[in-house]
């Protein structure tokens, strides 16, 4: 019963399509736990199974503890536990800031601190503007301020970042490690590979309902230990070679130009090419 | 964590009713037409229809019972059966889904809004009527009983009923085409823009199957002279048969809302 949120072949269909076709999943306490798939792969579906908002057809499913079809009373008590980050909500855009989170920490046993999460979410300045004059990014993070005023112990951030600027997400980014520090476990949905590698410990990844993989983004897909790359510039232009020792290949080198060589590069796969390698290789066959 | 209890739904339900009279209120729009609205229709039916229906009772007098009754209709059913798909397609719902906020707390706030936004609708209205058009308040206070549980019964229902028609449209930006033409059709078959007695029969048995008719008939007793009753269906008020219907259709509406009540789009 340690795991925060417990899967054991979790099923759902509609119709005649099987959205999620057996899926395991154990996530730890205090873990950024990252789901990766393209759209249709099933993530969004097991999302909302965990967050209750979505009935299973088959499977257990255990999320701190309680079933999430649970109703009633015992319904409210497991959600006084959970923050739940959707993707998009464009409501209430006549109240201010300060007012919405201050109404939704009425809803909850144990509110945080109305001005700390405010000020956590980095819209201290915006307390008492009209959320319709906010920007994109900045009702991202009422958002999320929504989602944490309850203190919960388990946050589900689905695609936090869809449409930010770069600038926007770094601090995105920053903030959901504040989060980490404070222990809450998080179940981060994401299309984006690179936010995947800098926030989460371990990432799943997901195609035709089914977990292809569970891994550290280091070792995801053999990443580690795939072929690297080397480039340079030899007599007859630039060349490169694809190995998985290029330590043992420099070396060659270093003995053919004594000096440096020239424009040299080893490259390993990202994580994008080794993610489109994984979800291609399920979809081999088209 | 903390051992703090979560709030009750009826705590939470009264924050969510002071949070949606601020929503209200700041809707310039909604809240010129919701209370300037019945008062304009007033204005025009009153210089419309000059004559007197009795010794003494001015259409207007008889109109204003109509429009207090329709009011009911407009801020509880019309507005809140095209407001929650509205609410559904932004996310709003969903949001609040995923909270400890229970489905009763979210209803109880929608009654707290209509009722609010009722109270003044009808102030405004009577004010209007007093100063501009000749309508005369009672003085019996058991007629002043009568209005009072008409628009705390009246604004429940509608409310409820609101809540449990809001699944029928499938988006927003229809939910106002669906909504409206049964409202308005509902508001010439009971009688609040013409004599309900002077309706053709049928249409005064269609009307007797809904509400609206009732809250009508109802306001007509506080409104008008206890003469006038003689002039209407039964030759009675039929005060007691009013709320017995008005509360049945609350109960239905409750039970529907519970049962049926969407909080997500259809994909």
């Amino acid at each position: 019963m340690s795991s925060v949120i417990n899967v054991r072949g979790l099923e759902k269909s509609y119709g005649s399509n099987k959205a999620v076709a057996g899926i395991d999943l154990s996530i730890q306490p205090g873990e950024i736990f990252a789901l990766l798939g393209p759209n249709g792969a099933g993530k969004t579906t097991t999302v909302e199974i965990l967050e209750g908002f979505r009935d299973r057809d088959r499977g257990e499913v255990s999320v701190l503890g309680v079933d999430p079809s649970v109703k009633g009373d015992a319904a409210r008590t497991w959600r006084n536990r959970i923050g739940i980050v959707l993707q998009s909500t464009s409501d209430a855009g006549d109240l201010s800031v300060i007012e919405t989170v201050s109404h939704f920490a009425k809803y909850y046993s144990n509110p945080r601190n109305v001005e700390e999460v405010i000020g956590a979410v980095g819209l201290a300045e915006k307390s008492t503007e009209l959320i319709r004059t906010l920007s994109g990014g900045q009702r991202r993070r009422l958002d999320v301020a929504l989602g944490i005023i309850g203190s919960p112990e388990l946050l589900f951030l689905d695609e936090p970042t869809t449409g930010f600027d770069p600038e926007a997400r770094r601090a995105f980014w920053a903030l959901i490690d504040d989060l980490r520090k404070s222990g809450t476990t998080i179940l981060l949905t994401t299309h984006y590979l690179d936010e995947a590698e800098a926030l989460a410990d371990r990432v799943a990844v997901i195609n035709h309902g089914k977990i292809i993989e569970v891994a550290t983004p280091e070792l995801l897909g053999g990443r580690a230990t795939s072929l690297a790359t080397v480039s340079w510039h030899g007599p007859n232009g630039l060349q490169s070679e694809r190995t998985d020792n290029p330590t043992a290949l420099i070396r060659k080198l270093t003995e053919t130009y004594k000096d440096e060589i020239p424009e040299l590069t080893v490259k390993r796969a990202s994580l994008e090419d080794i993610y489109l390698e994984m979800i291609g290789g399920a979809d081999g066959h088209k | 964590m903390g051992t703090n209890k979560i709030p009750s739904a009826l705590t939470i339900g009264i924050a969510r009713g002071g949070l949606e009279v601020k929503q209200f209120m700041r809707q310039r729009e909604s809240v010129v037409f919701t209370l300037a609205f019945p008062i304009m229709l007033l204005g025009i039916f009153g210089s419309v229809f000059t004559n007197e229906l009795t010794d003494g009772v001015t259409f207007s007098q008889y109109f204003v019972a109509g429009m207090i009754a329709s009011g009911l209709v407009n801020t509880g059913f019309q507005q809140l059966a095209i407001m929650i798909p509205v609410e559904r397609d932004f996310g709003t719902l969903k949001r609040l889904r995923g909270t400890p906020m229970p489905a009763s707390s979210y209803f109880i706030g929608k009654v707290i809004v209509v009722f609010v936004s009722m109270v003044l609708q009808v102030a405004l209205l009577l004010i209007a009527g007093i100063l501009f058009f000749g309508v005369n308040l009672p003085t019996d206070p058991a007629k002043w009983f009568t209005f009072t549980w008409l628009i705390i019964l009246g604004s429940a229902a509608s409310t409820a009923l609101g809540i449990a028609f809001s699944v029928i449209p499938k988006s927003g930006r229809g939910a106002s085409a669906v909504v409206s033409p049964v409202v308005i059709i509902l508001q010439f078959f009971s009688g609040v823009f013409f004599v309900f007695t002077d309706l053709p029969g049928w249409m005064q048995q269609v009307a007797a199957l809904f509400p609206l008719k009732w809250m009508t008939q109802g306001m007509r007793s506080v409104f008008l002279p206890d003469s006038f009753a003689a002039r209407e269906v039964a030759g009675t008020w039929e005060t007691g048969r009013t709320f017995w219907i008005i509360l049945a259709w609350l109960m239905a509406g409750l039970l529907i809302s519970i049962k049926t009540f969407k909080w997500e789009r259809d994909r």
